[in-house]
């Protein structure tokens, strides 16, 4: 069996855009929103989220013949818990302004319903390099769809990226142009549209590649 | 009492687990097709809401925090695990207890009760609540006994059946309205909760 079959690829490359876990299987929804009001902390959140998946379908995937059934979501929760407790510890540590951008959704990683789906759907009856590759997947399918609202969001909320201007302080109102930031994009609301109008493109084209 | 009222009041409307925080959000895209099950499922949620949020603080300041088990030692970095493991054990218990003593209840939960465990609210309640142990005493959102931790955990719970109800009897109403193919089911709430959203905006200056 190769590093690479068609199957491997499968579980790799589904999750971006067929399955994706937000657009298509609406999972992890809450973290997806709360975090996304600037690019920095969704892209942290995002890489996060990867690691977590990629590596708690390794660990289940490799304990999944010795776990008796019944206790099995118990020690899910008690490895996912782990993995997140080490995360959150590593971000405090060299990420820290970030960490607290994210407050308790770090935290809430472990309850995100991406990972459980995963680790039920697919670590439990899967090899361990296989899940890993599908943690990777289902990791980076979360991650763009954060990525493309934070990116809106921060553009058009605070005209930077990054932290970075963008849209040049010479154009806006107090300065003699005509732009102004949209202050609506920086509230929870928008997030939740946003998310809408992802989910409404999202299915349209996959409806017309059919 | 003040203090407990200004708290209540705020976590129904101000800090509302939906609105605010996206808290829950799985569950509550999923169960509210109609306003009885959206019902059950709020009042499920506060039930245990109201069970683990003051266990978790009494864990918080008696086990976890600083130099409470030993001098100088800090042992907050353990919360997430033993957090999630009181949760997963209360939800179980009050499994148990609700099919032993009144099995009507039971029967109306249904497959609610466990799935409450890996709800983000019930999570989100007590990271929230370790956060504002912090706080300066003053601040309407301090907790500073097991009586805030209590009033806390009922108002964010009935802000989230709040939430679910209201949305669940839009949606009812939604079936008969002629909505774009790929905007119906999901997207089209997507974009009614965010509007619900904003009109619940209009509470965040309140201050009692």
């Amino acid at each position: 069996m190769s590093l690479f079959s068609k199957e491997n690829r499968e579980a790799l490359i589904g999750p971006l855009h067929l399955n994706n876990p937000v657009t298509v299987q609406v999972l992890g929804i809450c973290s997806a929103l709360a975090v996304t009001s600037q690019l920095e902390p969704a892209i942290v959140m995002g890489l996060s989220v990867t690691v977590i998946t990629a590596f708690a379908n390794v660990i289940i995937s490799l304990l999944r013949k010795t776990v008796p059934n019944r206790i099995r979501i118990i020690v899910q929760l008690v490895v996912v818990a782990t993995l997140v407790t080490l995360v959150s510890q590593v971000l405090k540590a060299y990420a820290y302004d970030v960490s607290v951008q994210l407050s308790v959704y770090v935290g809430l990683i472990i309850t995100n319903c991406i990972l459980m789906g995963r680790l039920e759907a697919f670590a439990m009856m899967n090899g361990p390099w296989e899940s890993f590759l599908d943690g990777v997947g289902s990791g980076l399918g979360y991650a763009w769809v954060l990525v493309a609202v934070g990116f809106v969001r921060e553009l058009l909320g605070s005209g930077t990226l990054l932290g970075l201007r963008v849209i040049p302080e010479s154009i806006y109102a107090e300065n003699g142009g005509f732009y102004v930031n949209n202050g609506m994009m920086t509230m929870p609301a928008m997030a939740l549209i946003l998310c809408g109008c992802l989910i409404w493109a999202s299915r349209a084209l996959t409806k017309e590649q059919k | 009492m003040e203090h407990l009222f200004s708290l209540f009041v705020r976590s129904i409307f101000v800090d509302n687990m939906i609105f605010a925080f996206f808290l829950g959000m799985c569950s509550y895209l999923a169960v509210s097709k109609t306003v009885k099950t959206a019902l059950g499922l709020g009042v499920a949620v506060t039930f245990v809401l109201m069970i683990t949020v003051p266990v978790d603080y009494l864990l918080q300041t008696r086990v976890l925090g600083p130099d409470c088990l030993v001098e100088g030692v800090d042992l907050s970095f353990l919360s997430f695990i033993l957090f999630i493991a009181v949760i997963a054990g209360i939800v179980q218990l009050v499994e148990m207890i609700v099919e032993r003593f009144s099995p009507s209840l039971y029967a109306a939960l249904g497959i609610f009760l466990p799935l409450i465990a890996v709800n983000c609210a019930i999570m989100g309640a007590s990271l929230f609540m370790q956060q504002r142990i912090g706080m300066e005493p003053g601040s309407s959102q301090f907790i500073g006994n097991v009586g805030d931790a209590l009033v806390y955990a009922l108002g964010s719970g009935i802000g989230w059946l709040l939430a679910i109800v209201a949305l669940a009897a839009i949606r009812e109403k939604m079936a008969y309205t002629d909505v774009p193919k790929p905007l119906q089911g999901l997207g089209i709430t997507f974009i009614t909760v965010g509007l619900m959203a904003m009109a619940f905006m209009c509470f965040s200056g309140l201050n009692i």
